[in-house]
């Protein structure tokens, strides 16, 4: 069965105010015809988990510069001055952890754990709020899983039935959030009928993927 | 050979003489980025990028990006023979579970503690925290590499970080345009002064309390 609707389709899907994975780092391996599809419609008040600020404009700074962005769940904002300004005077909220972190969490949450220890962040405003457990002389913070309402990902080729392969570093947070999220939209640049790509080959099973859309190239 | 004269790249040399045969090596944003101009491929390191792969090479030339293949600063990049491509998953299984021989990295400051705060300005805002945190806590060796004071003249390496730390962990090496220091549960160790710079001038440009033993030397090719 063919999981291939337009993108049009996959937006009627998507609301105000729901969380949204997106993944990529710096702007490379996010979908691109998805978001531009998010800010044509406004749908905002989003909270956006995404590793970084990318640039002004550019992947989920796109998002940011159109207002539809209420909170972000994220590791670094250096790199996109709006978002910087936009935290800076209220207007997003933010959540600012360590990358490993992040990305442990969401793999918990799609793994099924209840959380996970790291060492990474104690001693640090990381720590605020959360409970410190020492094992073996060593501390650690438990971070909880952290899911999304919807994933929307980004693929080089993908098949009708939703198996996916990604392309040198765009693959980042892709697989992860594959996993942890209700409902899970795929962007793929290269769409391809369901035996095109070697069993072996494939990065993320389709069975995660509920939606495959063309990208805009 | 002579010295690199501008002080990134003097930095820079100087970090990659600690680094060593076949180790895995991971270069954050900024003056670390240039040590990998002072590897020769003979060394055979490799060097690991967060955003998903081991085998980075030089900086693309421009018109010969390769789409999708960037470094952890979105600049476009190359790589090496022997490169693998990960998941961030994976990145951080490298990065936080001891996989990593050396990580250089740029700080705000630094203390007599050997903690360094690079992520965060109150009421500024900051660069955030990315990687940072997971390699500093994760690598086997952590080298602090950043001009000796900020831009302004002021100290980066004081008695206790004003800034928030970014992990409670001793580094193993600062290295600057003025000196190579070494914490050590006695405190910061002077161990080398740049060419044409005295202890005196060191000390003067550092208000964290440095131990000077008596055989300072100077940095060399």
């Amino acid at each position: 069965m063919s999981k291939v609707k337009t993108v049009q389709e996959a937006m009627e899907r998507i609301e105000d105010g729901m969380t949204v994975m997106l993944p990529g780092f710096l702007g490379v391996g996010t979908p691109k015809a998805l978001i531009d599809a998010i800010c044509e419609r406004r749908i905002g008040n989003l909270t956006v988990i995404y590793n970084d600020g990318a640039f002004p404009g550019v992947g989920i700074g796109k998002l940011v510069r159109c207002g539809l962005v209420r909170k972000m769940i994220s590791t670094h904002t250096g790199t996109n001055p709006e978002l910087v300004k936009a935290v800076a005077d209220g207007k997003i909220e933010m959540e600012l952890l360590p990358q490993g972190t992040l990305v442990e969490r969401i793999r918990a949450a799609g793994a099924g754990l209840g959380g996970i220890l790291t060492p990474t962040g104690v001693g640090t405003s990381v720590e605020d709020g959360k409970t410190v457990m020492e094992l073996d002389g060593t501390k650690y913070l438990l971070e909880l899983p952290l899911r999304a309402d919807m994933a929307l990902l980004y693929a080089f080729k993908g098949d009708t039935g939703g198996n996916l392969v990604y392309r040198r570093t765009a693959r980042n947070f892709n697989p992860i959030m594959a996993t942890a999220a209700d409902l899970v939209i795929a962007e793929v640049e290269h769409l391809v009928d369901v035996g095109e790509i070697e069993p072996e080959h494939v990065v993320t099973p389709g069975i995660f993927v509920d939606i495959v859309v063309r990208g805009c190239n | 050979m002579t010295l690199p004269s501008s002080p990134k790249d003097l930095i820079a040399w100087r970090v990659a003489k600690e680094l060593n045969y076949g180790e895995i090596v991971n270069l954050g944003i900024g003056t670390p980025t240039l040590v990998s101009n002072y590897i020769s491929p003979e060394m055979n390191i490799m060097f690991q990028s967060e955003n998903g792969f081991v085998g980075m090479g030089a900086l693309a030339q421009p018109g010969e990006e390769i789409p999708d293949l960037t470094n952890a600063g979105g600049q476009w990049v190359t790589l090496v023979p022997g490169a693998a491509f990960f998941d961030t998953a994976m990145s951080f299984i490298i990065i936080r579970g001891g996989h990593i021989d050396v990580t250089v990295l740029g700080a705000l400051e630094v203390d007599e503690r050997g903690y360094l705060a690079n992520y965060w300005i109150p009421g500024r805002g900051g660069p955030g925290i990315g990687g940072g945190m997971d390699l500093v806590v994760g690598t086997k060796r952590v080298i602090v590499a950043m001009e000796h004071t900020r831009r302004d003249g002021e100290p980066k390496i004081v008695p206790r970080c004003s800034l928030p730390i970014t992990a409670k962990r001793m580094v193993d090496l600062i290295v600057t345009d003025m000196a190579v220091i070494r914490p050590t549960t006695e405190g910061l160790v002077l161990r080398e002064v740049a060419p044409g710079v005295t202890v005196d001038e060191v000390l003067a440009k550092t208000s964290a309390c440095l131990i000077v033993p008596d055989d300072v030397g100077e940095m060399v090719a």
